[in-house]
C-alpha cells in the first residue's frame, strides 16, 4: 500500500463539516416558519436583556464602583457574550443534546464504527442555524456601542487593529473553553446513563460568565472568583476578549496581561482535559441493549 | 367527591417517586441568585452607599423603592411566587392531547377536563412543596439577613398567601386558555415560547417592575402578568401601601374571574369545533 492510498482513506474533516452544515441548513429550511419563529424569539430574548440593562443604566453609571464598565463598554461586553453564546448554541448545543440521546438509545454504536474521529463526529453533526440570529443581534449591539464609544465627547475610543485581532483570537478561545466544558458535561451522560439536566447545569455554570469579573472580587465572592477563573475557567470566556476591546482599565496593568496569558493556557488545558474525559467516557461505554 | 380524592391521591404518588433528584434540582435553581446578588451589589455600589451606616448621614441608595438587601429578598420571594404560578407543560400538554385525540376521553367519560387538570396540578404542586420546602427553607435561612424588616405583619402575610393562591389559579387558567388555542392551530409550541419570554419580563421575574420608566410601568401594571411574580413579592416586602392593598387584591380576583371565563369559553367553543376520528 503506498502513501497516496492511505491518504484517500483518511476523511477530509473540512469537507465533512461542510456537508454537515449543508444538511442542517436544508433541514432547517424545510420548516421555514418554525425557523423564523425561532429567530424571532431569540431576538426577543436579546431585546429583553438589552431592556433590562438599559434600565440599570438609567440608575447607575457603571457596573461596579471604579470598574470602568460604563454603558457603552458594558454593552460591548454583552455583545461579546452574545457572540460566544450564539456560536456555542449553533454548533455545539444541539450536538451535546443529541449525544445524550445517542447514549441512551445505543445509537452511539454507529458513530463509533465510522472511520472518523468520534469526538469530531458527535460534536459537529448538527448545526442550529437559527441560533446564529443572536450573532447578528450581537453585531448590532457591538456596532451601536462602538459607535457610542467613538463619538463620546470625553476621550473617544476607537479600538486599534491589534486589539481587534486579539479580540477575535480570544473570542475563539472563549468558544473553545465553552465547547470543552460542554463535552465534559455531556460525557458524564455515558456514566449516568441519562443526563436530562445537562442544559440546566450548563445554564447555571455559564451564568457566572455573563458579567464583568470585578463584581465577584470582594468579600464572599473571592472564592467564586478563584474557582471560576482557575478551576472551571468560565469567567475568562467573555471577560478576556471584552476587556481587550473595551479597555475598561487603561493603561493596562501587569495583572491584566497575566489574565490574558492564563486565558490562553486555560484554553489549551481545557481542550486537553475534555479530550481526556471524552476518551475515558467512551472506553466505559457499554452500549444499550437492543 | 371520592372520585376527585382518588385523582388527587394518584397524582400525589406519581410525583413523589423521584424526590431526591427533585430536591437537588430545586437547590440548583437558586444558583443564579448568587450572580444576581453580586451584580446588584456592584450596581448599588457604583451609585452610592450600599448600606446606610448607623449614626452617619449617608443614606443607602434605593432603586425603584428597593435597597440592595430588599432587591436580593425580592428575587428570593419571586422564587416562591414562581413556585406557585409556573405551570410547566400545562399548555403544551393540552395542545398535545387535542392533536393526538386523547381529549376524546374527557368528552366521553363523566370527567371535566379543566377540573381534572386543575386537581392534577394541585397534587403536583403539593408534592413539589412537600419536597421543595427543605431546600427553600435552607436557602431562606442562609439569606435571612437580606430580609431587613423581618417577618411582615399578619395581615400582610394573609394577603401574601391569598396572592400566592390566586397567582397559582391565574397561572393555571391563563396557560390552560393558551393550550386551548390548540383547537384552532395544531402547533402552539413557538407561540408558547413567545408567551414564556414575555411573562418572564412582564411578570417581574427578571427585575422588580417598579424599576421600569414611569410610562411603561403604569402600562405593565395594568397587565395580568405581574400577579405571577411581582405582586406577591411586593406584598411580602411591604411595597404595596396598606390602603391600596384591598383594591389591588380585588383587581387580581377580577383578573382571575376573567381568565376562568376565557378558559371555559375557549374549551366549550373548541369542543364544538373538534372532530375526533377513529379510536
Amino acid at each position: 500500500m503506498n502513501a497516496s492510498s492511505t491518504e484517500s482513506v483518511r476523511p477530509n474533516y473540512w469537507k465533512v463539516f461542510l456537508t454537515f452544515a449543508r444538511n442542517s441548513l436544508v433541514r432547517d429550511m424545510t420548516f421555514r416558519v418554525n425557523f423564523f419563529l425561532q429567530c424571532i424569539s431569540s431576538v426577543g430574548w436579546t431585546l429583553m436583556n438589552v431592556g433590562f440593562y438599559l434600565i440599570i443604566f438609567q440608575y447607575a453609571d457603571t457596573i461596579g464602583e471604579g470598574s470602568g464598565w460604563d454603558r457603552d463598554r458594558f454593552f460591548l461586553f454583552i455583545a461579546t457574550t452574545w457572540f460566544i453564546n450564539s456560536l456555542v448554541q449553533a454548533f455545539f448545543m444541539p450536538n451535546a443534546q443529541e449525544f445524550s440521546e445517542l447514549i441512551r438509545t445505543g445509537g452511539l454504536d454507529f458513530a463509533l464504527l465510522k472511520p472518523i474521529d468520534t469526538q469530531f463526529l458527535i460534536s459537529f453533526r448538527r448545526i442550529d442555524w437559527s441560533a446564529l440570529s443572536n450573532f447578528l443581534a450581537g453585531m448590532v449591539i457591538a456596532g451601536v456601542s462602538l459607535h457610542g464609544l467613538a463619538t463620546q465627547e470625553t476621550d473617544p475610543m476607537i479600538p486599534s487593529l491589534g486589539s481587534v485581532v486579539l479580540y477575535l483570537v480570544f473570542v475563539a478561545c472563549g468558544v473553545t473553553i465553552m465547547y470543552s466544558l460542554m463535552i465534559c458535561l455531556s460525557a458524564t451522560s455515558i456514566w449516568l446513563g441519562r443526563n436530562q439536566t445537562l442544559y440546566n447545569f450548563w445554564f447555571y455554570i455559564t451564568n457566572f460568565s455573563r458579567y464583568p469579573m470585578e463584581i465577584y472580587n470582594h468579600g464572599l465572592g473571592k472564592p467564586l472568583y478563584g474557582f471560576f477563573t482557575f478551576v472551571i475557567p468560565v469567567l475568562l470566556v467573555v471577560n478576556v476578549p471584552a476587556r481587550l476591546i473595551a479597555k475598561p482599565v487603561s493603561p493596562r496593568t501587569g495583572a491584566e496581561w497575566m489574565l490574558v496569558g492564563w486565558a490562553l493556557v486555560a484554553t489549551v488545558l481545557s481542550v486537553c482535559v475534555s479530550r481526556w474525559v471524552f476518551g475515558r467516557a467512551l472506553s466505559s461505554y457499554r452500549s444499550a441493549s437492543s | 367527591m371520592s372520585l376527585w380524592w382518588t385523582i388527587l391521591q394518584t397524582a400525589l404518588e406519581e410525583r413523589l417517586v423521584y424526590r431526591g433528584d427533585f430536591a437537588l434540582g430545586t437547590l440548583m435553581r437558586f444558583l443564579p441568585i448568587i450572580t444576581q446578588i453580586f451584580l446588584w451589589y456592584a450596581i448599588f455600589d457604583s451609585i452610592g452607599a450600599v448600606e446606610s451606616k448607623p449614626g452617619s448621614e449617608i443614606q443607602a441608595v434605593q432603586i425603584g423603592g428597593f435597597g440592595f438587601r430588599e432587591m436580593v429578598a425580592y428575587y428570593l420571594v419571586t422564587m416562591i411566587a414562581r413556585a406557585f404560578s409556573s405551570m410547566p407543560g400545562l399548555a403544551s400538554g393540552i395542545a398535545l392531547q387535542i392533536r393526538d385525540g386523547e381529549i376524546k376521553r374527557y368528552l366521553i367519560q363523566p370527567i371535566d377536563l379543566i377540573g381534572f387538570l386543575l386537581l392534577n396540578r394541585i397534587a403536583h404542586k403539593l408534592a413539589y412543596y412537600a419536597v421543595a420546602i427543605a431546600p427553600f427553607a435552607l436557602v431562606f435561612f442562609l439569606c435571612r439577613d437580606y430580609f431587613v424588616d423581618g417577618w411582615p405583619p399578619i395581615h400582610v402575610l394573609v394577603a401574601f398567601t391569598a396572592s400566592l393562591v390566586m397567582g397559582f389559579l391565574i397561572g393555571f387558567f391563563l396557560e390552560a386558555a393558551i393550550g386551548m388555542i390548540g383547537f384552532w392551530f395544531l402547533e402552539v409550541s413557538s407561540l408558547l415560547f413567545v408567551y414564556m419570554l414575555f411573562s418572564f419580563f412582564l411578570s417581574g421575574h427578571m427585575f422588580p417592575l417598579s424599576l421600569l420608566p414611569d410610562g411603561i410601568e403604569s402600562f405593565v401594571n395594568f397587565l395580568p402578568f405581574k400577579y405571577l411574580a411581582y405582586f406577591p413579592a411586593a406584598i411580602f416586602l411591604g411595597k404595596i401601601p396598606a390602603e391600596e392593598l384591598p383594591t389591588e387584591m380585588a383587581i387580581e380576583a377580577l383578573w382571575l374571574a376573567f381568565f376562568i371565563i376565557v378558559c371555559r369559553t375557549a374549551y366549550a367553543r373548541g369542543v364544538n369545533r373538534y372532530s375526533g376520528y377513529g379510536g
